[in-house]
């Protein structure tokens, strides 16, 4: 047995950093601050390696499977014996995985802020939030019960909302912080609502009793029926919502795209590999109890296939480039949910559940990367759209590479990382359903178009006239380019379906290239295609989308989606809701008070001549009082 | 030396002073002379007090300890009030009570 009891350091430096930098970040020159910031999650990256080598290679397996264990457990809220809120770290093989994730992702995010964000007023303030975010995340992956993960849940989208909002004097950074903010907090009532009835029902915060094979979560809330679900299929919808919230799923994804305000490190860190993983990862950990509601796990895998044909729709149409890459990233995610959705439960049933997580883990790398190689181009040419970008590979080196190697790798081409996770995720979805099979194949060739476009749009065409030569950015900025840009080519031959699966279990799986080889077919059409059109700048794109007319407008338009919010909001929900509440507030509630008041306020004015200052009409008043009670008193006394 | 003075006697002086008393400081204006006035409330209470003893409880000092407590605490008072007039002399150049109402709302 060894003992992990080390692993809490992986929670406590990222904390201990926030605390220490948030306190004292004016006192120290910024690049203090950012040293320190970088140097904590450093140390955490290395002490998630370790963890990883010592789990997944040196501790022993039982019956052949990887061990759940606590690698420490305490009761942090007694409140009965019965419900009672621990704090502690559980390591198998998915939260080790994410911690991997998370600390790889975090410590290059700092190395390339230390550059990016440089003479940016508040770079310390930016220094200790990215602290305090990479703590909510690793405390998130490696929760030992849904309560403590739902407490650092909703640590994430405060920091998070402090990082999109990181420019707060911008008016649409702050629109977008709070925009963010509240529809992740709507989707997380749900998950709360989610969290309450499953415990209720199953008596136990706990995810290995919850996620264990003698789970109470198969046997009890089976009965009740509400709407033709039962207790716990509903139960996990609300678990769902919270996770469609975080991840960006349709219809909660309209705060995604908007997030991208926040500075360019932040959107590699949160919109790319950590925050919008989040739901992948909680289906993930429910996984089992999903599984057992078929409904439930059906409409995961709708949600998700349907917002990556939605989001990559959208993706096609946008020119500013971090957004083309915000919907890339929702078409991704709702990928991950699709596998999960498909998957069964069990060595090779769980194909869907192993490729999800793959996905996750490649997709980790070369997203970080894309928008990290984003970073580095708005740095140069100070512009998000790229229609004002063009002909970059000549100053550009080592980004050019880099984004290319990520396209290739989103895209789907072997060797490249993404080729083998999103091959196996369209395995899952072939075995499972047709319909969804076709969507996500069609979405793969649409990622490959979207990409691409990305690509040349930026990097090829003509020069454009820019301010000043763009230039390669700083050794900070391009090392951890390089280093996802290697991750995102060798990743995909990380044997996950010996590591990741969703009992544990290891097991054997081919490539099956009777799918493969249309995957990558369609890859590289659309590909063609974008070559074609954006290769050299050419009238031919335009010509298209006036031929598509109502629907490419309908697509740049985001599909209205925002409109549709802003109507439910605006016109149903405050006319009919707020405006008479705020009304009853103003004239009922208020108005009682006010009232109160003003009685006060006319009796006293009235009386209050009695206070003349005259000492003797006081003196006269008191005695005929006296006077008074002694008459009374005799009288009484006397009858 | 008042054997045999009935008791209504002292009541009647007690409660004519503690009139005079009263109307003295209902209605003169000089603030002298309404602690004067106040002397005089004192005193009758005192008288009372006295009366009541001798007459009632001729082998307790109860009433006699208490008049002699009345007339230390009224010097004090007396005392203490005169000082506060000197000072609103010295501030206002009078002491007319009447022209003291500063102090209302």
């Amino acid at each position: 047995m060894i003992d992990f009891s080390y692993t809490i350091w992986i929670l406590l430096i990222p904390l201990i950093v926030f605390v220490v930098t948030g306190l004292t970040g004016n006192r120290f020159k910024p690049i203090v601050t950012g040293i320190i910031g970088t140097t904590g999650l450093g140390v955490v990256f290395l002490l998630s390696v370790f963890t990883a080598y010592k789990y997944f290679f040196v501790l022993d397996k039982v019956d052949g499977a990887f061990q759940r264990l606590l690698a420490l457990n305490f009761t942090w809220l007694h409140l009965t014996d019965k419900l009672h809120i621990d704090i502690g770290v559980l390591l198998d093989p998915i939260s080790v995985m994410m911690l991997i994730v998370i600390s790889t992702v975090s410590f290059m995010v700092h190395i390339y802020s230390l550059g990016y964000m440089k003479g940016e007023k508040g770079f310390a303030r930016f220094f200790s939030i990215l602290s305090l975010f990479s703590f909510s995340m690793l405390g998130l992956v490696i929760a030992t019960n849904i309560f403590q993960m739902y407490i650092f849940w909703e640590l994430v989208g405060v920091s998070s909302f402090l990082l999109i909002g990181f420019y707060y004097e911008r008016d649409s950074a702050v629109a977008a912080s709070k925009k963010a903010f509240i529809v992740t907090r709507f989707a997380d009532l749900g998950f709360l609502i989610g969290i309450l009835v499953l415990s209720y029902t199953t008596g136990t915060f706990d995810f290995i009793t919850l996620t264990g094979p003698n789970s109470p979560a198969f046997t009890s809330g089976q009965g009740i029926m509400f709407l033709g679900m039962s207790t716990m299929t509903w139960s996990m919808l609300f678990i769902f919502m919270g996770g469609a919230g975080k991840s960006a799923m349709f219809p909660l994804h309209i705060w995604l795209p908007d997030a991208m305000e926040g500075p360019t490190p932040v959107s590699a860190l949160i919109h790319a590999a950590t925050m919008v993983v989040a739901g992948v990862y909680l289906v993930a950990r429910m996984f089992p109890i999903f599984h057992h509601q078929e409904s439930a796990l059906e409409i995961v895998a709708w949600v998700g296939g349907f917002t990556s044909l939605f989001a990559a729709v959208i993706a096609c149409t946008q020119y500013d480039i971090k957004r083309v890459l915000a919907y890339s990233t929702m078409s991704q995610i709702g990928m991950m949910m699709l596998a999960l959705g498909v998957s069964g439960y069990g060595g090779e049933d769980g194909l869907g559940y192993m490729a999800s997580m793959f996905h996750l883990f490649t997709h980790a790398f070369f997203k970080a990367l894309l928008f990290l190689g984003a970073g580095a181009i708005i740095h140069a040419v100070h512009s998000n759209y790229m229609n004002e970008m063009g002909g970059l590979r000549k100053y550009l080196p080592i980004t050019h590479a880099t984004f290319l190697i990520a396209c290739l790798a989103i895209a789907g081409i072997p060797p490249f990382a993404g080729f083998f996770s999103k091959d196996e995720i369209l395995v899952a979805v072939f075995h499972h359903n047709k319909i969804l099979f076709a969507m996500a194949y069609l979405v793969a060739g649409m990622t490959a178009f979207y990409m691409f476009r990305l690509y040349f749009n930026v990097f090829w065409g003509k020069d454009q006239h820019y301010h000043h030569t763009p230039h390669e950015a700083p050794a900070t900025m391009t090392i951890p380019l390089i280093i996802l840009a290697i991750g995102s080519t060798f990743a995909g031959f990380i044997p996950f379906t010996k590591l990741v699966t969703s009992d544990s279990q290891p097991f054997e799986t081919n490539t099956e290239w009777g799918i493969a080889i249309p995957a990558v077919f369609i890859a590289l059409v659309g590909i063609g295609i974008a070559t074609m059109l954006y290769m050299k700048k050419s009238e031919t794109s335009k010509k298209i989308s006036i031929a598509l007319g109502g629907f490419y407008i309908a697509a740049f338009n985001k599909f209205y989606i925002d409109q549709v919010y802003l109507f439910i909001t605006k016109k149903i929900l405050f006319n009919l809701v707020s405006r008479p509440i705020a009304w009853f507030d103003r004239h009922i509630v208020d108005g009682a008070m006010n009232q109160i008041a003003f009685v006060t306020n006319v009796a006293s004015d009235k009386i209050k001549g009695f206070q003349s200052g005259q000492l003797q009409q006081y003196a006269l008043a008191f005695v005929s009082g006296v006077i008074g009670l002694a008459l009374l008193f005799t009288y009484l006394w006397t009858n | 030396m008042f054997e045999g003075v009935p008791i209504h006697w002292f009541l009647v002086l007690s409660t004519t002073m503690f009139f005079i008393g009263i109307y003295g400081f209902l209605v003169r204006k000089n603030l002298i002379t309404m602690l004067m006035s106040i002397e005089l409330i004192l005193n009758s209470v005192c008288i009372n007090f006295l009366a009541f003893n001798k007459i009632l409880f001729p082998e307790h000092l109860e009433g006699m300890f208490f008049t002699l407590f009345i007339i230390a605490v009224a010097a004090a008072e007396a005392s203490v009030a005169i000082a506060i007039i000197i000072n609103i002399y010295r501030r206002l150049v009078n002491i007319d009570v009447e022209k003291m109402n500063e102090m209302k709302y």
